[in-house]
């Protein structure tokens, strides 16, 4: 591959500044996370799947599954997704800190909100006999639904943590690739949420 | 519960190594109880020995500023491939050991079953997480952003964090040495084996965390990589001009990216099986432990590819570098490596063709398996022709790729024969499969990685390694490798199965012997490097190569000094070809002058990858040894150190202009006084690293 | 792909000469983006839960129509949410969460084909 029709065959030493976008850098690093994190729920979702059946002749999902207060979920993280677009914007349209903020503290209530519907389903499934040590259908269950709420409490740090930056640095570059990177992991998880209220309650409750 | 439960755990005397040949003073205890106390007394010796040095050469704080608080590549490289020479130093000598056990094994040999156990789970464990993965991520760390014409990786601070928790996980292994026992359910860690029912002791834990704790250290590795040559090759580098070497690097941080999230599934519900009693994989309330082996392999076939394909970004800068040619066939090559990386994720079920599917499943499996060796012989093809025809040079890289091509294509036949379901189950588990996989690894990644760290050394430290004790180490593995590993061949379709400690027909022992010969080469080989370190430091000042292209070679990495500087390149390229470093040198433009020099942003220090593997570390101990306050603590620092991350602001520094011109002025003004070596006079002393380009290299395209 | 780059935060498509040419309309499209995602996302979520909640169809065919919607509302949040609309910008986003999709499929579709193919042979 001779380049000796070029004029500067190989390489040359331009002054030019080679500017990488950090932005675009940082939250393409997240996107590359966040599909490795859908690998591994991927995979729990399967062995669900194939554990579903296996209840060792304790209780399954329609003895186990209260429909209502997964509605109840269901809307408050649905409704807590919109609440981060509006903090989303806030910031993008650069609305002040103070907006951001205060959208960002709805969204973590509503957060908090579906944490508390979900650890009281957990405990009253306990109480009907369907702890996770129970069978391979309990232990499936609890592997996977409680890693989506883990992932929803660490959300709720992580907002917690960013609104504590934002009062003390400002909107500066490192809180708003913050902001955003919550934003993209928030909307995944809404995401989850979809398949795990169809595939693990509805799929069970049909 | 009592007090000591509660500070403690399950730690007690009982876990030290002589305990039980003090306690139940059998032969066998006792000489299990002294190799395991032997074992135990080289870590404990060792990392006191090394931590008086450091202090009585005053290091401390060196060693924290330049080295453990860094967030360069190239330092980050250079320290994962430490720990790989290391754990490959203990991984080798635990194989000798098992070897040495099955050469007197007719009739019971030495070691007691217990123990051998323990020695092929550690061996796995070891040279898989602990010795290859280290190896290729430390080389790719190290060269993979100079071959891209960049500064650094897109997440340096994460990179060093990648870096502390494999540390912590090879520590962890480390420690198991010296308190308590290993898994002895192999590296694969099977259930219900490894279950709480029938493996109760700490083995098991230790595995799980060792692993789990490196596999997400090459996650976020994986993901750095990737983004890295997404987003920040220089200007005119499209994805068609990239170094081969950087193509394998970013299949491997993909497949590592899609293939790390399995084995985090299968090691977590594991331990969610062990610590809070789940039923995922045990064997009885509707645990499915065929699921285990399932999501394992989900992971453990594309981590044979993350292990193989470095290796052959290795071979595909060795081989043209020392043929004189350009590489054949890089389109073919760039295509094969995709198609190696899609491809590895649809075969993993070949590791358990006897599990019980039917024959439909296998079948499926079985063929795309065999399409698999298709791109790969793509491949050898294309290193053959890009030898033909050329100037061969038999440097010790070189005789390492030579060595793989023969012997490689060997194991890949091999697999290909296991790739018949039918043919498996009469192999599976035999040595048959042992020596496959070892035909592939060590001829292989080993040499790659060998070769890998012949080849970039001089990049790394400004001195060439010493080319005598080199070819006898990479002779003395070609041959060891041949002798320890093809008996196995026979023995595995004599239907001598794997992990056995001791067998009781006489017609195995002369196969036995000849492997033991030819490990006690290999043992020969790892001395030969360790010579040729120690022989290199001292004879370093003749064989410093300045001038930074000591091989007359062509990606970037070589364009600028040797060690290279901090900042790699005093100004960003701009890059208008492939093998861009050897077309400028052919059309004298190489050594430029750049039009001029601007300030250089680095990012500084950080003490987050050094702190994250000593809280890493102590949550593992803690959950091994089942100490509840240690874990809590040990995350609570976890969570903190990263939030405290978050708020760092100052991470960056500058380096003046002023002050790049002034070193590159410097350098350009010793190229100046630097004669030029052709390359007979490659291994010489008065190699300067400045290659005289009047032998040009042809051009295959 | 650069975030930077709009012209004070409009999408491509809708900076001028094309769409509107002041930055409230920027905001106007990107809160009906929000607006419409949820919107859609309660409409989706509603039926199926009323499906099951009134057993309105055989086990089998109530899970094809959750697995329906739910596949649609996921492509809402993807495009609403996270306005993932290839080809436009987000061309590497969208690229890798195809390129996850493919695998997704290879293994979870693998697992459920593997172990389904196992337990029909244990009885």
């Amino acid at each position: 591959m001779s380049g000796n029709t070029l004029p500067n065959p190989g390489f040359r030493l331009r002054a030019s500044y080679h500017h990488v976008n950090r932005e675009d850098e940082v939250n393409f690093g997240f996107w590359v996370f966040l599909m490795s994190d859908a690998i591994i729920f991927g995979l729990l979702f399967a062995t669900y799947a194939t554990m579903v059946r296996a209840t060792a002749a304790g209780p399954g999902p329609k003895q186990l599954f209260d429909i209502n207060s997964v509605a109840i979920e269901t809307a408050a993280l649905l409704l807590s997704s919109f609440g981060y677009g509006m903090a989303s914007l806030a910031l993008k349209y650069e609305l002040g800190y103070r907006k951001v903020i205060a959208w960002l503290i709805l969204t973590l209530l509503l957060g908090l909100v579906f944490l508390g519907f979900e650890v009281h389903d957990f405990l009253t499934m306990f109480a009907h006999g369907g702890s996770p040590g129970g069978s391979g259908f309990t232990s499936a269950f609890f592997g996977l639904v409680p890693l989506h709420g883990l992932h929803v409490a660490t959300g709720c740090i992580w907002m917690v943590v960013l609104i504590v930056q934002m009062l003390r640095y400002g909107i500066d570059a490192d809180v708003r690739l913050g902001v955003q990177r919550l934003a993209l992991f928030w909307h995944f998880l809404d995401i989850v949420w979809i398949a795990i209220f169809s595939i693990v309650y509805l799929g069970g409750l049909a | 519960m009592s007090i000591a439960h509660v500070i403690f755990g399950r730690l007690s005397l009982q876990s030290l190594p002589f305990w039980a040949a003090v306690q139940h003073p059998t032969i066998e205890n006792i000489i299990n109880g002294t190799i395991a106390t032997g074992a135990a007394s080289v870590v404990v010796i060792g990392a006191g020995a090394t931590a008086a040095l450091i202090t009585y050469l005053g290091k401390w704080r060196w060693l924290w500023t330049e080295w453990l608080t860094s967030v360069d590549h190239k330092r980050i490289g250079i320290m994962y491939i430490v720990i790989a020479f290391v754990m490959l130093a203990r991984a080798l000598i635990e194989a000798v050991l098992m070897r040495t056990q099955q050469a007197f094994g007719l009739g019971g040999g030495f070691l007691s079953p217990e123990h051998f156990g323990e020695l092929f789970s550690t061996h796995g464990t070891i040279m898989i997480f602990f010795m290859a993965m280290p190896f290729l991520i430390g080389l790719i760390n190290f060269v993979m952003p100079m071959q891209i014409g960049t500064r650094d990786v897109s997440f340096p601070v994460m990179n060093s964090v990648s870096l502390g928790l494999t540390m912590a996980g090879a520590m962890l292994v480390m420690i198991s040495l010296v308190i308590g026992k290993f898994s002895t359910g192999g590296w694969s860690g099977y259930p219900p084996y490894t279950e709480i029912a029938f493996s109760p002791g700490v083995g098991p834990d230790y595995w799980i965390w060792a692993v789990s704790l490196s596999g997400i250290g090459t996650m976020l590795t994986g993901i750095n990589f990737a983004v890295t040559i997404y987003k920040r090759r220089a200007p005119g580098m499209t994805l068609m001009r990239m170094p081969l070497f950087t193509w394998t690097a970013l299949c491997t941080a993909i497949l590592m990216i899609f293939a790390m999230p399995p084995l985090t599934v299968a090691t977590a519900l594991l331990a969610l099986d062990r610590y809070l009693g789940f039923h995922f994989f045990t064997n009885m309330a509707g645990g499915n432990m065929m699921n285990y082996a399932n999501l394992f392999w989900l992971f453990g076939h594309p981590e044979v590819y993350i292990l193989i394909l470095p290796a052959f970004g290795v071979y595909s800068e060795v081989i043209p570098t020392f043929s004189g040619k350009a590489i054949y066939g890089y389109v073919s090559l760039v295509l094969a490596t995709m198609s190696i990386a899609l491809l590895s994720f649809g075969v993993w079920l070949h590791h358990f063709f006897t599990m019980g599917q039917s024959a439909g499943v296998n079948a499926t499996f079985g063929i795309a398996t065999m399409m698999i060796g298709i791109p790969t012989g793509v491949k050898i093809y294309d290193w053959m022709l890009t030898m033909f025809r050329g100037r061969i040079r038999f440097t010790v890289p070189m005789v390492y790729s030579l060595g793989f091509m023969m012997l490689f294509v060997i194991g890949g036949l091999s697999g290909i024969i296991l790739a018949n379901p039918s043919i498996d189950y009469q192999v599976h588990n035999t040595l048959f499969l042992v020596a496959h996989f070892h035909n592939v690894l060590i001829p292989g990644l080993l040499f790659g990685m060998l070769a890998g760290y012949h080849f970039w050394f001089p990049k790394a430290f400004g001195f060439r390694l010493n080319e005598r004790w080199g070819m006898a180490s990479a002779l003395c593995w070609i041959v060891g490798f041949m002798f320890a590993f093809f008996p196995l061949y026979a023995l595995g379709l004599m239907g001598f199965p794997r992990r056995t400690v001791a067998f009781y027909n006489p017609v195995y022992q002369p196969y036995m012997a000849i492997a033991e010969f030819g490990a006690l080469i290999i043992l020969m080989a790892l001395a030969c490097l360790a010579i040729q370190l120690v022989a290199s430091i001292l004879q370093r000042e003749q064989n410093r190569v300045p001038a930074g292209d000591p091989w007359n070679a062509s990606a970037l990495e070589w364009s600028v000094a040797a060690p290279a500087p901090e900042y790699n390149f005093a100004v960003l390229p701009e890059v208008t070809a492939r093998h861009a470093f050897m077309v400028a040198k052919e059309n004298g433009t190489a050594y430029g002058s750049p039009e001029r020099f601007t300030d250089i942003e680095m990012p500084r220090n950080s003490p987050l990858g050094i702190v994250l593997c000593a809280t890493g570390s102590f949550v593992a101990f803690g959950l091994v040894w089942h100490i509840w306050w240690m874990v809590a603590l040990a995350m609570l620092a976890t969570v903190a150190a990263v939030i405290w991350h978050g708020s760092v602001r100052d991470y960056e520094r500058i380096i003046p202009a002023e002050t790049v011109r002034r070193d590159y002025i410097r350098w350009l003004q010793l190229l100046s006084e630097t004669e030029p070596v052709s390359r007979d006079g490659e291994v010489a002393h008065d190699n300067a690293g400045l290659a005289d380009v009047h032998e040009t290299m042809e051009a295959a395209e | 792909m650069n975030h930077a780059d709009d012209l004070g935060g409009l999408p491509p498509r809708m900076q001028p000469p094309f769409g509107g040419s002041t930055p409230g309309d920027g905001f106007r499209n990107d809160l009906r983006s929000y607006a419409w995602g949820l919107l859609l996302a309660i409409v989706l979520t509603a039926v199926p839960f009323a499906l099951v909640h009134a057993h309105a169809l055989p086990t089998s065919s109530l899970w094809l129509a959750i697995g329906l919607f739910a596949l649609v509302q996921g492509v809402v949040h993807f495009r609403c949410f996270l306005h993932i609309n290839p080809p436009h910008e987000h061309l590497d986003e969208a690229l890798l969460v195809a390129f996850t999709v493919i695998i997704l499929i290879m293994m979870a579709g693998g697992t459920v084909w593997i172990l389904g193919n196992l337990h029909s042979r244990m009885y």
